[in-house]
């Protein structure tokens, strides 16, 4: 059963890009893990996280449970810190 | 003449934060490491980070599970700090000190209870129908087929291609996560495998597709989903 409002489709440019990924090499969920804890500090100091962990921020456009987490670690710091 | 306060070095701030990050992480690692009344004490206090992390990520997702009560949702808190307890303790030698280490444990508190809360969230729901699917390719087709008439050929070519270039593991897996909103932890659970290896289907099913679109002659380069 799909109880998603159907007056509300998705917009076309969120469906393609959910259909197809992200455009070129990116981590696989594993990899995710392992370096989600340094890409979120370098994230939050910015200090290029994406120059220091290459393909991380490809894979958490097209993985919506690692986008997630990567959110909620991001956002526990920020509450913390 | 120098004063012995003069030749330390200046620490800038973010220096000085980090080098505190450096002993906090080497300072559990000692506790943990140690035997005795000294390690209880860490993993206890472990455990209490571990919890608050794990409400901190129920608590973000509470309207995904309406239905749950505070004793339920608290119970989930407390197995996904259980859980996440024993991820921590058994891959201590995984540590590589790359960030602080409790920034690396709260990794696995949220990880166990965001896990638990989608496929709480899921429990007893069937996986949609294909036809759903189609229905979200058609819906957005239509809604913008005024604006760019090429788009009702393009998701046309698009369900073309799902039904008839992909395995039909590659097809499920696409079809319930992408376009029915599947979290891909509820498809890993049903289908006894791992996000990970999930993941990796759909990544070969998205190439694959984006190579016949291409061969297809449509232009489908820049297409990206929003930074998270
Ligand atoms: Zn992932």
């Amino acid at each position: 059963m799909n109880d998603r409002d159907k007056s509300k489709a998705p917009e076309r440019e969120a469906v393609l890009a959910r259909l197809l990924g992200p455009d070129g090499p990116e981590l696989g969920c594993e990899e995710c893990f392992a370096e989600l804890d340094r890409y979120v500090e370098l994230d939050l100091a910015g200090s290029d996280p994406d120059g220091n962990v290459p393909g991380m921020r490809a894979h958490l456009e097209g993985c919506p449970a690692c986008a997630e987490d990567f959110r909620s670690l991001k956002a526990l710091l920020e509450e913390t810190d | 003449m120098a004063s012995a306060t003069m030749t330390m070095p200046i620490e800038t701030p973010a220096e000085d934060s980090a080098a505190r990050g450096e002993d906090d992480s080497r300072r559990w690692l000692q506790r943990l490491g140690a035997s005795g009344p000294r390690r209880d004490a860490a993993v206890v206090e472990l455990h209490g980070l571990l919890l608050k992390a794990a409400r901190f990520e129920i608590d973000r997702r509470r309207a995904s599970l309406p239905h749950l009560r505070g004793d339920d949702l608290e119970d989930i808190a407390q197995q996904s700090a259980d859980d996440a307890l024993f991820a921590v303790l058994s891959k201590l030698g995984d540590f590589r000190g790359e960030a602080r280490f409790t920034t690396w444990a709260y990794k696995f508190a949220l990880l166990e209870a965001s896990v638990k809360v989608r496929r709480r969230a899921w429990q007893g729901r069937e996986t949609p129908l294909a036809e759903d699917a189609w229905a979200v390719l058609a819906d957005t087709a239509g809604r913008t087929a005024t604006a760019r008439a090429e788009d009702t050929e393009l998701f046309g070519a698009l369900r073309e291609e799902i039904e008839g270039s992909l395995t039909e593991h590659q097809r499920e897996v696409l079809v319930a996560v992408t376009l029915n909103d599947v979290p891909i932890d509820v498809l890993a659970e049903r289908l006894e495998t791992t996000r990970g290896a999930l993941y990796k289907t759909l990544h070969d099913a998205r190439r694959r597709l984006r190579t016949a679109l291409a061969g297809r002659g449509f232009r489908i380069e820049g297409i990206r989903e929003e930074a998270p």
